[in-house]
């Protein structure tokens, strides 16, 4: 028990990586040896300098691992420590596996095979429909959708896994007690429901910058691989993609069109050798998991259509359209054609997206 | 000596009789007046010395005191001059003072005796006839506006001796009367229509429906895709104006100065566009002595707010009442006036500060912050009053080829139809469109069959709607139904009315 206190302690100190974390909690074996090392000894464990010696020392005055126990405990915050049984095994299974994870919800659904959907925060529809339709797809089959929670692509896919009301997990740049971005507190409660958000920060840490990357490697970490649905050059989602090669797990990209600046990075990571995936069956035979019937989804949807409804909808594209385009190739005049819009919406077959723009789902 | 005559005075978009008394008396020179003049009647003095001494007359040097009776009122305006030169000239017994009294006399004087146009003449006119005074002189420039009250005599003249003369029956000037009579229907040409607008059916589908149900509209679209173009063209969609709404409209125009010279009634309706920067005094009107802003001036046509969001929040959250009440009371110290205000708002406003949100082939550069707190600077309260959203699209090179679109005399038919049905049915509430109707009134006339029902039900949960669209929904399906000429609101009515909830699409994608 005092090594997992020794653990959570560690875990506060800022700079101080899991590796670093693995040869001090070797050299100290519990909580108590820890308190009373003195800096002559923190410094001669190699890699750590003199000046982390100072701070693990400035720190251990400051930190009560039994607070922060209690404090999580109060919010139904579990932390996690490399030495609990339930840590998930395929986390232990990277080179630096964060040592403390703060957890709330079921943590069970993070051993079932999970997936990672990333993406760009500022996404096109195609991206936001894309992400969406996956994760159903992917969680219909109880794969765990992993992701980061953050505006955009991320969002919508924890939206896909909870509407198919399959598992899905959220990995936190920031403390769990903390939402980031503020606007999604209550998907974080579906994805509670659902599955368990995660995060290896204590309780407070604000979500800055130099969090992002930890966090990226922690999704990556917990998936057999990760999906990319647009990217822009330099982006997050790409240092998501590079933890995962470097964890030894798939890269999956979804192309895009070569004009679109959301492109950019899904389609670099396919030059570099990422697999080019247009549905899931895509991902799933490259992890030999069983495969999807595609066909029977499309097939019972159109059914419901009357002709009328038919000959439009026939006319509206994957390709946002504008209505005034609309008008034009139908041949109808625009009263008759927004009735027919609205029910086309109603019927779940296409999306108003704003603007006018109008597009198939 | 003493002498009396009789002028008028606006107070508001009211006009009121004003009794110019002069009276001369031994002592040292000296020209006052009392009866609460302002700036501008005060000068007439110097105005008034130099006219009549320049169109041959005699300024007495004796003790001229004036009064501007009821003296309770503040009066202001340069259009005594003529009064009191005519008082004075009568005190001095150089004209006839008895026949004074039948008329009322308004105008200004120049320095060399001319008489100068005047605001506020029309006013004036109906305050007369109702006085049943016998006629109104007024400077020639005004003859035109003065004549649309008929029933009372209408004297232009040029200068200070012209009315002399008239008055000594030297001269014969006889009553103006409008060559077309008002009863006619007269053509009112506007200077665009909608057969100019090329492509873009939906949007004007929308402003039909809009034009219709006298619903408020704000349009959305990036710069340059044509909503000012088009905006300016409604009120060429609008039904005419009758009688009434023209003497009211020419009332308003006649006392804010805005009336041309040689111009009766106004029968096109307004189009207001003010810029962004207006003042919450200039957009309702105030002042020290209140003057009508922005939307007394739109009344019965359209106040076309471009930029929308670009507006101070403050002017705009003063639109709420006028827009509900269709008039707006401004309180000062020297008086409190109720100036009317029905007219139709049009907003146009970008997607986000760049423009290009929602566009699927140009990458906007806004926050979802930033498009948030864009959005967010129309409040609530306002959106509410609001009923329909429109999309502006850039226009296509293919659509400028194309050789004709309806053009607005078609469309206004069947808004004019469209109105007369609201008309009738409302005839017992004291309200005559769609965008009136309380939720009350929704609920009484918005009814829908089962089908309908059934629609709305789908619609209201799958499309995420508040209670907010939902009220705005059924009365924009009740325009169209009566576009339609349709009694009872049908699915289609319905079905259509549902693709012109836009705002709420937008926030929900951002969210």
């Amino acid at each position: 028990m005092r090594d997992k206190e020794l653990l959570i302690a560690l875990n506060f100190v800022p700079k101080l990586g899991p590796v670093k974390i693995q040869s001090l909690v070797e050299e100290f074996k519990n909580y108590s040896e820890f308190l009373r090392a003195e800096p002559a000894d923190l410094f001669q464990i190699p890699g750590i300098g003199k000046i982390m010696s100072g701070r693990i020392i400035e720190y251990r005055g400051k930190i009560d691992p039994d607070e922060e126990i209690s404090k999580a405990k109060k919010l139904g915050i579990r932390i996690v420590t490399l030495l609990d049984d339930d840590y998930p095994e395929i986390l232990k299974q990277i080179y630096d596996p964060p040592p403390v994870l703060y957890t709330k919800g079921d943590i069970a659904c993070l051993n079932n095979q999970s997936i990672a959907i990333v993406g760009a925060r500022k996404a096109s529809n195609y991206g936001r429909n894309t992400a969406n339709r996956f994760a159903k797809e992917l969680a219909s089959m109880t794969i765990n959708i992993v992701s980061g929670m953050a505006r955009g692509i991320d969002s919508y896919a924890h939206k896909g896994a909870i509407d198919a009301s399959g598992p899905t997990t959220a990995v936190f740049g920031c403390g769990l007690d903390i939402v980031y971005p503020p606007e999604n507190v209550n998907l974080m409660k579906k994805i509670i429901k659902c599955g368990c958000i995660v995060s290896s920060f204590p309780l407070g840490t604000q979500p800055i910058a130099a969090n992002f990357p930890a966090r990226n490697r922690i999704i990556s970490g917990l998936s057999l691989g990760t999906l990319v649905i647009e990217a822009a050059e330099r982006s997050g989602s790409l240092i998501t993609a590079d933890f995962a090669l470097e964890q030894g797990r798939e890269v999956f990209a979804i192309p895009g069109n070569i004009y679109s600046p959301y492109s950019r990075g899904t389609h670099k990571l396919i030059k570099q050798g990422a697999k080019l995936v247009e549905n899931i069956n895509d991902i799933l035979d490259e992890l030999y998991l069983d495969r999807f019937d595609i066909k029977k989804v499309n097939k019972e949807s159109l059914e419901s259509l009357s002709s009328i409804e038919e000959s439009v909808f026939k006319i509206i594209d994957y390709q946002p359209l504008h209505i005034e385009q609309l008008i034009n190739s139908s041949q109808r005049n625009s009263q008759e054609l927004n009735a027919i819009l609205t029910r086309l919406e109603l019927k779940g077959h296409i999306s108003a997206l704003p603007g006018g723009y109008f597009v198939r789902n | 000596m003493l002498s009396k005559v009789k002028s008028c005075s606006i107070y508001g978009l009211e006009s009121f009789l004003v009794d110019v008394e002069v009276d001369i008396s031994n002592g040292l020179p000296a020209f006052d007046i009392v009866g609460l003049p302002d700036a501008a009647v005060k000068e007439s003095r110097e105005r008034v010395r130099a006219a009549i001494k320049n169109q041959n007359f005699n300024f007495p040097i004796k003790r001229i005191t004036l009064n501007l009776a009821p003296a309770d009122i503040k009066k202001e305006g340069p259009h005594f001059d003529l009064p009191i030169a005519l008082g004075i000239l009568a005190a001095t017994e150089q004209m006839p003072v008895e026949i004074l009294n039948e008329y009322a006399i308004i105008g200004e004087l120049s320095l060399d005796g001319r008489t100068r146009p005047v605001n506020g003449v029309l006013p004036m006119a109906i305050e007369i006839k109702e006085r049943e005074l016998k006629g109104i002189i007024v400077p020639l420039e005004n003859v035109e506006e003065a004549a649309v009250i008929k029933g009372i005599k209408v004297v232009g003249v040029s200068s200070l001796s012209e009315v002399v003369a008239y008055f000594n029956g030297e001269l014969k000037i006889s009553s103006h009367e409008i060559r077309n009579s008002h009863k006619k229907q007269i053509k009112t040409t506007y200077d665009g229509d909608f057969s100019e607008v090329k492509g873009q059916e939906n949007l004007k589908r929308c402003l039909e429906i809009a034009a219709a149900g006298h619903h408020n509209a704000a349009m959305m679209g990036s710069p340059g895709s044509g909503k000012t173009m088009i905006a300016r063209r409604i009120p060429t969609i609008l039904p005419s104006m009758t009688f009434e709404e023209s003497l009211e409209l020419t009332k308003i125009y006649s006392i804010s100065g805005l009336l041309s010279n040689h111009s009766g009634l106004i029968r096109k309706r307004p189009f207001r566009s003010p810029h962004h920067t207006i003042s919450a005094v200039g957009m309702v009107g105030g002042g020290r002595i209140p003057k009508p802003g922005e939307i007394t001036l739109a009344h019965h046509g359209v106040l076309f707010l471009d930029e929308l969001p670009e507006f101070p929040r403050d002017v705009l959250e003063l639109l709420r009442q006028p827009l509900e009440d269709e008039e707006i009371t401004i309180a000062r110290a020297n008086a409190t006036i109720t100036y009317p205000s029905k007219f139709m708002m049009i907003g146009a406003m970008n997607p986000c500060p760049c423009g290009y949100y929602g566009n699927p082939f140009r990458e906007c550069s806004c926050s979802p912050n930033q498009i948030h707190r864009y959005l967010s600077k129309i409040s609530g309260p306002l959106m509410d009053r609001i009923d329909l959203q429109l999309e502006v699209a850039p226009v296509k090179f293919s659509d400028l080829e194309e050789p004709s679109a309806t053009d607005s005399s078609t469309i206004k038919k069947r808004v004019e139809d469209a109105r007369l049905m609201q008309l009738t049915r409302y005839r017992q509430h004291n309200i005559y469109c769609n965008s009136q109707l309380t939720p009350n009134l929704v609920h009484k006339y918005c009814g829908l069959d089962k089908t309908g029902k059934l629609l709305m039900k789908q619609a209201f949960y799958s499309m995420k709607l508040s209670a907010r669209a939902h009220n705005k929904i059924l009365k924009v399906a009740r325009t169209i139904a009566d576009l339609d000429g349709k009694q009872s609101i049908k699915d289609i009515h319905l079905a259509e009315a549902l693709q012109y909830r836009n705002i709420d699409k937008y926030y929900q994608v951002i969210r």
